[in-house]
């Protein structure tokens, strides 16, 4: 890690996602901006982390599907020591319910720590990383 | 052999020093406790016929032997999950003996968790993960600048603090009961060093707004070993035995190791409250049965998810449970007497088994009085150890 400015600077510090066979659906989208979802293919039921079989009807069958990007916030906390990797200033970390009905872990931008509370909206979008990945980050909306 | 059940005892505990630099190899610390665990129970290494351990320890079963000179193993296991693990050896070796397969089970953790590696700071390997020690900190959570089991911790702590309105302070006072008990235990690393909860107050975030440095347990060096056995057998042996009254795992649907996000509610502790079903079904006790416990503190949220989820005291009750001073010597349920991971030392929860056994042969540096049963806990496991009546 690279502790005094430079011109690589501008280069994104954030550690990239490490990618399984599971779950490189969720992470190629990612680098796409887009945050889609496992759905069952049998059943239509989402499920979170992915994985191949559906834990209801058993099926094998999967659909990705686009997700609305919209979520709610749950819990969240400021990781301050040690200093995370991939950050110039200790990130909010926040679990986000999603529209469709799980959670997941990311960051929040554009809102103080002070200022977060419980089921604040939020939307989806998207930041790079190392190794020119991107990663789904949210940020406060207007309730709709 | 002849299979017959029958109950499991512990027969012998032994542990190396708790340092933050313990010179030595972990399979060395490994064969250190183990010795020391059988010539507690008055055993032969040759006696030792089954071994268990974490599968995060880093010592060989067969480099262990070797060292022990262990005859001929009849079992071995490793249990996944990193501390949960802790109070699920001693179900394993439980199971073992109860159903006659082993005669004498030594059960090791030995680490070198603060010279050699460090489990507290960040983990940002893909390297790092093993199927089994098994959580998704490092595939959903890294990128996002959680990289520590605090982290990972605190984000689920966190939606306990918002339903019950809890604050980081009411947290501090675990760190400063276990302090008080490290206080007055030559063998923890905190021994004389107590600390009050303004000092608890002004220590540094680690994991804002949940974790203060004094509400993580340390990293640590050093090694603990217990022995169990058959009860007849221990009875028969050079310590008065300390019965495995029973013991259990639970692991819900959707639930996982640390990074523990997609169950139904995260204010609670689904793990700890199956495991406690299973427990109170299986033994036929409850929570007034016990005079003191033992619980997995790497943090001081696991202490009041799990007074809750064993029904030390109800759901959102653990404030003021710990306020009014029932976990401390004297009090109700007094927990982890040796200072536990936060005052003693972090040997992944098997120092604080250990501390079970003492409390039930009446050896603790302090005691609980009359004491008939201590619950051990690790939240996905547990066991109650109870005197040999
Ligand atoms: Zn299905």
């Amino acid at each position: 890690m690279k502790t005094t400015p430079d011109p690589a600077a501008a280069q994104p510090m954030r550690l990239a996602p490490i990618v399984t066979p599971d779950a490189k659906f969720f992470w190629d989208a990612a680098d796409r901006g887009e945050l889609v979802g496992q759905r069952c293919g049998a059943c239509q039921r989402f499920r979170f982390p992915p994985r191949p079989m559906c834990p209801h009807c058993h099926s094998l069958e999967r659909e990705v599907v686009p997700l609305s990007g919209r979520g709610r916030v749950y819990s969240w906390i400021r990781p301050v020591h040690p200093q995370p990797f991939g950050f110039a200033e200790p990130p909010i970390v926040a679990l986000i319910e999603l529209a469709e009905g799980f959670r997941i872990v990311s960051n929040l931008v554009g809102i103080a720590f002070e200022d977060v509370r419980a089921e604040l909206p939020v939307a989806v979008e998207f930041e790079a990383t190392q190794g020119g990945h991107r990663v789904p980050v949210f940020r406060p909306v207007s309730a709709s | 052999m002849t299979r017959r059940l029958r109950q499991a005892a512990v027969a012998g505990i032994g542990a190396t020093e708790f340092s933050k630099n313990s010179g030595r190899s972990e399979l060395q610390l490994a064969a250190e406790c183990s010795k020391a665990a059988l010539d507690d129970a008055g055993l032969h290494p040759a006696d030792v016929d089954g071994m268990i351990t974490f599968t995060l320890d880093g010592s060989d079963e067969i480099n262990l032997a070797r060292c022990l000179g262990v005859k001929d193993l009849a079992y071995t296991t490793r249990i996944p999950g990193g501390g949960a693990a802790a109070a699920a050896t001693l179900y394993q070796a439980m199971a073992v003996v109860e159903a006659g397969l082993c005669e004498v089970v030594l059960i090791w953790r030995a680490m070198n968790e603060r010279s050699q590696y460090r489990f507290g700071q960040p983990h940002t390997q893909a390297a790092g993960f093993q199927a089994g020690n098994g959580t998704g900190s490092l595939f959903w959570c890294m990128p996002f600048g959680a990289q520590t089991p605090a982290s990972w911790e605190a984000l689920a702590a966190q939606r306990y603090m918002q339903r019950y309105g809890v604050t980081n302070e009411d947290f501090g006072r675990v760190s400063v009961v276990q302090r008080r008990h490290a206080a007055t235990n030559p063998a923890a690393w905190f021994y004389r060093k107590p600390i009050t909860l303004e000092e608890h107050q002004s220590s540094k975030w680690i994991v804002a707004p949940v974790l203060r440095l004094l509400d993580c347990c340390q990293e640590s060096d050093g090694g603990v070993a217990l022995v169990v056995t058959s009860l007849s057998r221990a009875r028969d042996l050079k310590q008065p035995p300390v019965r495995i009254a029973g013991a259990c795992q639970s692991i819900p649907y959707n639930v996982e190791v640390i990074s523990n996000y997609y169950h139904a509610d995260l204010a609670t502790m689904p793990e700890a409250e199956g495991t406690a079903r299973r427990l109170w079904a299986q033994t036929g006790l409850k929570p007034a049965d016990m005079q003191c416990a033992m619980i997995y503190d790497a943090f001081t949220p696991q202490v009041f998810k799990q007074l809750e989820a064993f029904g030390f005291c109800g759901r959102g009750e653990a404030r003021e449970f710990v306020k009014d001073g029932h976990i401390a010597l004297g009090g109700r349920l007094p927990i982890n007497t040796n200072g536990g991971l936060i005052g003693e030392a972090y040997i992944h929860g098997m120092n604080n088994i250990a501390e079970g056994v003492r409390q039930v042969r009446g050896t603790s540096v302090n005691p609980v009085p009359d004491v008939e049963h201590v619950l051990v806990s690790s939240g996905m496991a547990a066991a109650v150890l109870a005197k040999d009546r």
